[in-house]
């Protein structure tokens, strides 16, 4: 029992949880510096690509939709859309998983920007369906540069938990 | 316990299953909520009660957040000014001997503006009152580029309000709770801005795409538009006023023309939120559609079959009067040609008026005929005629001193210049 007792959902999701929306607002301040706004990444995206890694849950998904929720209802953009990007990614993480699994972490980065760039390409069609108007490439290309430089913070959180639970080692 | 004891253990292909479920209920949660959402129409309930909450919580949030920043801010802009004052005083010298000029160019064509007005008898708009706010959040995303300011329903800020930084305009509200709104600014996927080229005065629809420069679409008429061009607001369709700011036209990568942001000269950390109403909610709506509409008109051999009740006999045939009074349809259909006005693009776009209500709403085309005068008789014809500008006290905008200017020229010196 001490396995489970080691992967209590407030550790591994509440926690890290909390931090991202932090985050996320101290990243929403309107700041410029020297003529430049400061980079806005999506950090729910190192979430849900660890969550998907560290072991199936049936938490996780609706953490990642909260967090996705939240997500758009802070930035303003249409309810749902970075929601539904980010299951996206950790369902493309979750149907990876066991391939990822033992590999070393040059591939874990790989499959945390295949991940990445499948929920970035997802919210290029969502938004050129719904508001009939193509999102600028360049704009798309930035956000997901200052994702994919999250990635420590994502294998951080698989290294901390990945063995917490024996099940899914 | 060991792991095979463990009553748990035996889990691990349910909870994956389980897993994979949650997955795919969360999906389907997140693509109903993509599907109802309405964020960028005009009505104000289309706003949601989720976002309203989240926004009244996070405006004062948003507002601690920032005042560290705002005063770095203001102390850098500090020592910056010290160190720079000498070479900024020499700039100001050299704009303030061409502003002199332009200051008397203005006077004189304020003055003979007035008197045209009065010749006339144009309505102007009456100037529009303003509310300030402070951005406290802000995301320049791809997908979203909005702006929460501490301003909200307490000021009579509405959804659909123009927002305005010292520079230029910088979108408009598309949620308003109490304290705090929602701005829409130019970039954001879901604008639809429509504009005109300054110097050609060809129309066209600023386009957001997530990107800095927004583009502009469906350009018309031949070479409308050129590098450097200034672009304004059109106050086409009454959504916002005519002759705001926008900024200078720019040839993209892609090929396609965009427009340099006239509000990205400098952070846009406070706002003017203009309280303008536009046309349908200014004018008597309840009066408009008291106007009957006119039977349709009978083909060759077939007699009309009078109704039983027709008390708007009369008024359709004023109606039918009040149009044969107006000029052919050719005369209307030839419009002269804008003349080339000469190229402003040197111009700083922040020199333009920032307030709107002193421009005219359309300009005095005198190729345009005037609307015919309904006859005396007919009420019906009266009400078909009348002119746009309301009188009834539903069509004055609700928020603010809404005084229409004088029309008697000012004695001013420009008048003799």
């Amino acid at each position: 029992m001490s396995a489970m007792r080691g992967l209590q959902p407030w550790r591994w999701i509440g926690v890290p949880m909390l931090q991202a929306l932090v985050a996320t607002v101290l990243f929403g301040v309107p700041l410029m510096a020297f003529g430049l706004q400061i980079p806005q990444p999506i950090f729910p995206m190192a979430l849900a690509f660890a969550w998907a890694v560290i072991r199936p849950s049936i938490l996780a998904p609706f953490a990642v939709l909260l967090l996705g929720l939240f997500l758009d209802v802070f930035w303003g953009g249409p309810l749902g859309l970075w929601a539904l990007c980010l299951l996206i990614a950790y369902g493309v993480a979750f149907a990876g998983r066991s391939m990822m699994a033992g590999q070393s972490r040059l591939i874990l980065c790989g499959w945390y920007g295949l991940a990445t760039a499948t929920a970035m390409v997802a919210g290029y069609l969502f938004v050129l369906l719904d508001s009939r108007s193509a999102p600028g490439p360049v704009a798309i290309a930035w956000q997901f540069v200052a994702t994919i430089v999250l990635y420590p913070f994502s294998q951080r959180l698989i290294d901390l938990f990945e063995d917490a639970d024996v099940r899914f080692r | 316990m060991s792991l095979r004891d463990n009553p748990l253990g035996e889990l691990k292909v349910p909870l994956a299953w389980g897993g994979a479920v949650a997955l795919i209920v969360a999906v389907i949660a997140a693509a109903a909520l993509l599907l109802s959402d309405r964020r960028e129409t005009f009505k104000a309930e289309a706003y949601g009660v989720s976002r309203k909450a989240s926004d009244t919580v996070l405006a004062p949030v948003g507002d601690v957040l920032s005042t560290p920043g705002r005063w770095i801010g203001t102390g850098v802009g500090y020592v910056g000014d010290y160190f720079g004052a000498a070479s900024e005083n020499h700039d100001l010298k050299v704009q303030l001997k061409q502003m002199r000029a332009w200051r008397d160019e203005a006077i004189a064509l304020r003055s003979e503006n007035a008197r045209f007005r009065t010749l006339l008898g144009l309505k102007t708009d009456p100037p529009i009152p303003m509310v300030a706010a402070r951005i406290v959040t802000d995301s320049h995303g791809p997908f979203a580029d909005t702006r929460l300011a501490n301003s909200g329903s307490e000021h009579g800020v509405k959804v659909g309000n123009p927002v305005m930084s010292e520079n230029g305009l910088v979108g408009r509200v598309i949620g308003v709770t109490d304290g705090a709104s929602r701005i829409l600014l130019l970039t954001d996927i879901a604008s639809r801005t429509p504009v005109m080229i300054d110097r050609t005065n060809a129309r066209a629809i600023l386009t957001g795409d997530g990107g800095p420069n927004p583009r502009l679409d469906y350009l018309r008429g031949r070479d409308p538009i050129r590098e450097g061009d200034r672009v304004l607001t059109s106050g086409d369709g009454g959504v916002l006023p005519r002759g705001l700011p926008v900024g200078v036209a720019v040839k993209g990568l892609d090929g396609r023309w965009r427009v340099v942001l006239a509000s990205d000269r400098a952070p846009i950390d406070y706002v003017q939120i203009m309280l303008f109403q536009d046309f349908t909610q200014v004018v008597n709506l309840k009066e408009v559609s008291q106007t009957p509409t006119p039977p349709p008109t009978p083909g060759p051999g077939i007699k009309p079959v009078e109704p039983e009740a027709a008390p708007a006999g009369p008024k359709t045939d004023a109606i039918g009067a009040a149009i044969a009074k107006t000029p052919a349809p050719a005369a209307q259909a030839a419009p002269t040609p804008p003349a080339a006005k000469p190229p402003l693009a040197k111009l700083p776009v922040a020199k333009l008026p920032t307030t709107p209500g002193a421009k005219p709403q359309g300009k005095p085309d005198a190729s345009k005929p005037t609307a015919a005068k309904p006859d005396a008789k007919a009420d019906g014809a009266k009400a078909a005629s009348k002119p746009t500008a309301p009188k009834s006290d539903a069509a004055k905008p609700a928020a603010g001193p809404a005084k229409p200017k004088p029309k008697t020229p000012p004695a001013t010196d420009g008048g003799a210049a």
